[in-house]
């Protein structure tokens, strides 16, 4: 590891319901991120990828297990400090800027959430930051595509200058070519502000370009850890991680014989 | 037609603008579209001129009918409509139209009082019970179903009752029962809106739950609120008009319909325009708020809208 | 342009138009294709026209969209002039549609079986033990372990793959000659989408049918189909043979393909797609 951990978790465990119903969505998950780097957590619908991202955010308040992020062990409820320090992007830009709000309001709340004074320039910046001409301030959301919204949700999260993004899918809901142009802002971005992320998703294409390194979930566990280099150069060893690389190839009856039937 | 045209074009093109250039032309380019697509319902409109139509005449009572609406002429008792008596006369041989004009001030205080105590106490415990869940919702629904188990009508009775009649005792007993369905509009809203991700998304902010509920929150119920109680106005209207019929609401010999309809039914037969024009009145303006209550919720309810 | 040997759908200069307050939109413009016993793959992002074209071939187009066309041919059946009686019977019974998500499709308060019982009947006029016996070998045909749990399953007691299974179930139970799929497996997982993928190419192979199938995901449709249309702002900018995707000569075509990150070949920074005003003339 090159520098120590910014984020890490312990024995992490997620569960809801009760008794006959308790399902067990997170299964003690344990994994390090280092300051400035990208981690992905790659798996399918139910997985657990999700979940492990509401509970670093704060969004989940009943979770157990260690989590220590920026040197200060978390306990389910969360300080303003903690906001400002863990943004997250969600992954469907329609349903994450609230209708009624135009961008200027959504990017002025986190401000005055946080009594960062001098708005009026820090909203410009922060558009501009995130390739959007200033005209776009006093849109709303029904007035933006899929992309600028995005944009708009990125600028929101980056607004209150925090070290760490926590990025759900935040491209699964677009078009590839504006998928495209979203990786390079976050990679951007990335250079520019020093950010450290974790990025869900179930694109080991997306997260292979993101990420230097990657965790492989499956029903709540993490099946396997490995390097991006180790995912290119194709040598994951879990069975899983296989099946799914198989399958991010595209659709093929020979290998799917060989995959397929075991699902 | 042109000299009028131009400059008409221009402020339409500045509000229908895709790239707002201020927070005033951005809130007011919303407002324009919302009142495009409530003009294209024509019962709508029909039911705002009513509406309007009522404002203006509580407003100018006293000039649309310059006489006292307690005047008394004994020798004038019960006269139909005339020339001289639009709506002819009452019992006492007071003037029914400067009664009915005058009465639309009592209906418009009552209506407005009501409104005005009932959205906001509902609006305020529906999206608390359904924004926090858990104990306060379970408290604070079963307080809700308790008001809602009674007949609104009974428990106003029940209500006036205790405190005696009167109209302002009349407006916190219909308050008191009109609240629990805004309660409920208001959870329902909340609870889909809570799993929401911009609410989420504020929440990740680190803003206080009182700014999420009263920022973000309230003003999405704002508009099904809005909706319910124009829709709700007749019935509130109706209430209270049925408190003054049983001569719990307003007292003789304030012109309240309700209370009008009441005095008139004994000569219902042979003067029919007693009774029958407040009636009238009652019918009119409740369909009134019911129309504009329908156009209203094409225009902010977004599932609705095509 | 690629033609097939004997065109059971000819589709020319189909257009869809929507007429809404801010002016006239079209959807589709004037598009034109011939499909045999194949599987077609139609690509392009949301707005291409792409679904449009998939609703407008079974006149589904909501209102207050437009379809107009030169020929809409199906089974040299004239499908425009048809009345909405007689598009009824071509509906399901000769062309199905197989839609994104289950979820949507399937209605919630009846039974799986009950579901696929009734679609069969309506178009074959069966009987009832026949068309239970029909959907329980097409709940197996979909490689449904257990049939006659899935056939008395409603539809929320079901997986994504395993509802849009039975939704292929469904719309296959009355041997349909052409299948049109929009996004039919976009929103399952990879692995769960790999599965129906090879049911629907079995079916359709086996059956000798023809499939339309609609996709965003280029190399889904190069790797599943047989040849594929690339549309852009309503227009068909390509025809090509999936297996040639890679090779594609529009320059929409090969920005799209760039624009995708792969595995096999890190790059610091993703080319994106300039849109030339050009295409969409």
């Amino acid at each position: 590891m090159p520098s120590p951990a910014i984020l890490s978790l312990r024995e992490l465990s997620v569960s809801f319901g009760r008794g006959a119903d308790l399902v067990e969505a997170v299964r003690r998950l344990t994994f390090d991120v280092a300051e400035g780097e990208w981690y992905g957590l790659v798996g399918e619908s139910g997985s657990g990828k999700s979940t492990v991202l509401r509970a670093i955010s704060g969004l989940l308040l009943h979770w157990s297990g260690g989590m220590v992020v920026a040197g200060e062990p978390q306990r389910p409820r969360r300080t303003r400090r903690f906001h400002k320090l863990l943004q997250m992007v969600f992954q469907d830009p329609y349903g994450s800027l609230h209708p009624r709000h135009t961008v200027d309001r959504a990017l002025s709340e986190p401000l005055a959430i946080h009594r960062i004074g001098d708005a009026d320039r820090r909203i410009d910046r922060a558009l501009v930051d995130v390739g959007l001409d200033p005209s776009f301030r006093y849109r709303f959301p029904h007035q933006l595509s899929g992309g600028q919204r995005q944009r708009v949700a990125i600028a929101r999260a980056l607004i209150v200058e925090p070290r760490i993004l926590l990025l759900d899918e935040p491209t699964s809901a677009l078009d590839v070519s504006v998928q495209a142009e979203i990786l390079n802002l976050l990679r951007r971005l990335r250079g520019e502000h020093g950010l450290t992320a974790i990025l869900v998703s179930h694109n080991l294409a997306v997260v292979a370009h993101m990420c230097e390194r990657l965790g492989v979930m499956q029903n709540g566990e993490m099946v396997e850890e490995m390097s991006v280099g180790q995912l290119r150069a194709a040598a994951p060893q879990h069975p899983y991680t296989r099946k799914l690389l198989t399958a991010s190839g595209g659709y093929d009856r020979q290998v799917l014989a060989a995959v397929g039937e075991t699902a | 037609m042109t000299a009028y045209s131009v400059p008409q074009v221009r402020w339409r093109s500045w509000l229908l603008s895709a790239a707002p250039q201020s927070r005033i032309q951005a809130r007011l380019g919303n407002l324009y579209l919302g009142w495009l697509s409530f003009l294209a319902n024509p019962l709508a409109l029909v039911g705002m001129a009513i509406v309007v139509a009522l404002l203006l005449m509580a407003l100018f009572a006293p000039l649309l009918a310059p006489g006292s609406p307690y005047a008394q002429s004994l020798t004038e008792r019960l006269l139909p409509p005339s020339s001289e008596h639009w709506f002819g006369t009452d019992e006492l041989g007071r003037d029914i139209y400067t009664r009915v004009v005058h009465g639309g001030r009592v209906t418009l205080t009552i209506v407005l009082l009501v409104a005005i105590i009932v959205a906001p106490l509902g609006l305020a415990i529906g999206t608390a019970a359904g924004y926090f869940g858990g104990l306060l919702d379970t408290v604070l629904m079963r307080i809700t179903d308790i008001f809602l188990a009674f007949p609104r009508l009974i428990l106003a009775l029940a209500f006036v009752a205790a405190l005696g009649p009167g109209i302002e005792n009349a407006v916190i007993a219909i308050a008191l029962t009109a609240w629990p369905p805004y309660a409920r509009v208001a959870r329902a809203e909340t609870m889909t809106l809570r799993e929401s991700d911009f609410i989420s998304a504020v929440r990740l902010q680190g803003a206080s739950s009182m700014r999420i509920l009263v920022r973000h929150v309230m003003p999405l119920c704002l508009s099904s609120v809005i909706i319910r109680v124009t829709l709700d106005m007749a019935g509130i209207i109706l209430t209270a008009a049925g408190l003054g019929f049983l001569g719990l609401g307003a007292q003789p010999p304030i012109p309240e319909w309700g209370a009008m309809v009441s005095s008139g039914r004994a000569f219902l037969l042979d003067q029919w325009w007693v009774a029958t024009i407040p009636g009238i009145a009652i019918f009119v303006v409740s369909l009134g708020f019911n129309l504009l209550g329908d156009g209203l919720r094409d225009v902010l309810d977004p599932k609705q809208r095509r | 342009m690629i033609e097939p040997a004997a065109a059971m759908l000819e589709v020319e200069d189909l257009r869809v138009r929507f007429h809404t307050r801010q002016g006239v939109i079209d959807a589709v413009r004037g598009i034109g294709f011939a499909l045999g016993r194949e599987k077609l793959g139609i690509v392009g992002e949301s707005g291409s026209g792409k679904s449009m074209t998939g609703r407008a071939i079974l006149r589904l187009v909501p209102p207050p969209g437009e379809v107009a066309a030169a020929t809409l041919r199906f089974d040299g059946r004239d499908l425009m002039t048809l009345s909405e009686r007689e598009m009824r019977r071509i509906r399901g019974k000769r062309i199905s549609m197989v839609l994104q998500d289950p979820k949507f499709s399937l209605n919630p308060v009846m039974t799986i079986g009950d579901q696929i019982v009734e679609a069969y009947r309506l178009h074959t006029g069966a009987g009832k033990g026949a068309a239970r016996r029909r959907a329980l070998e097409m709940l197996e045909a979909v490689r449904i372990h257990d049939p006659e749990r899935v056939y008395a399953a409603y539809p929320h007691q079901l997986s994504g793959g395993m509802g849009q299974r039975a939704m292929i179930a469904m719309m296959l139970a009355p041997e349909p000659d052409l299948l049109i799929a929009d996004e039919p497996t976009s929103a399952l997982d990879v692995t769960i989408q790999m599965q129906v993928l090879a049911i629907i190419d079995e079916l359709v192979t086996s059956r000798g049918m023809g499939l339309i199938f609609i996709s965003h995901d280029l190399n889904l449709v190069a790797s599943f189909c047989d040849r594929v249309l690339i549309m852009y702002a309503g227009r068909i900018v390509e025809t090509c043979r999936a297996a040639e995707l890679h090779q594609a000569r529009h320059p929409y075509t090969r920005g799209l393909l760039a624009s995708l990150p792969r595995i096999d070949r890190p790059v610091a920074e993703l080319p994106v797609l300039k849109r030339d005003p050009a295409w969409a003339v």
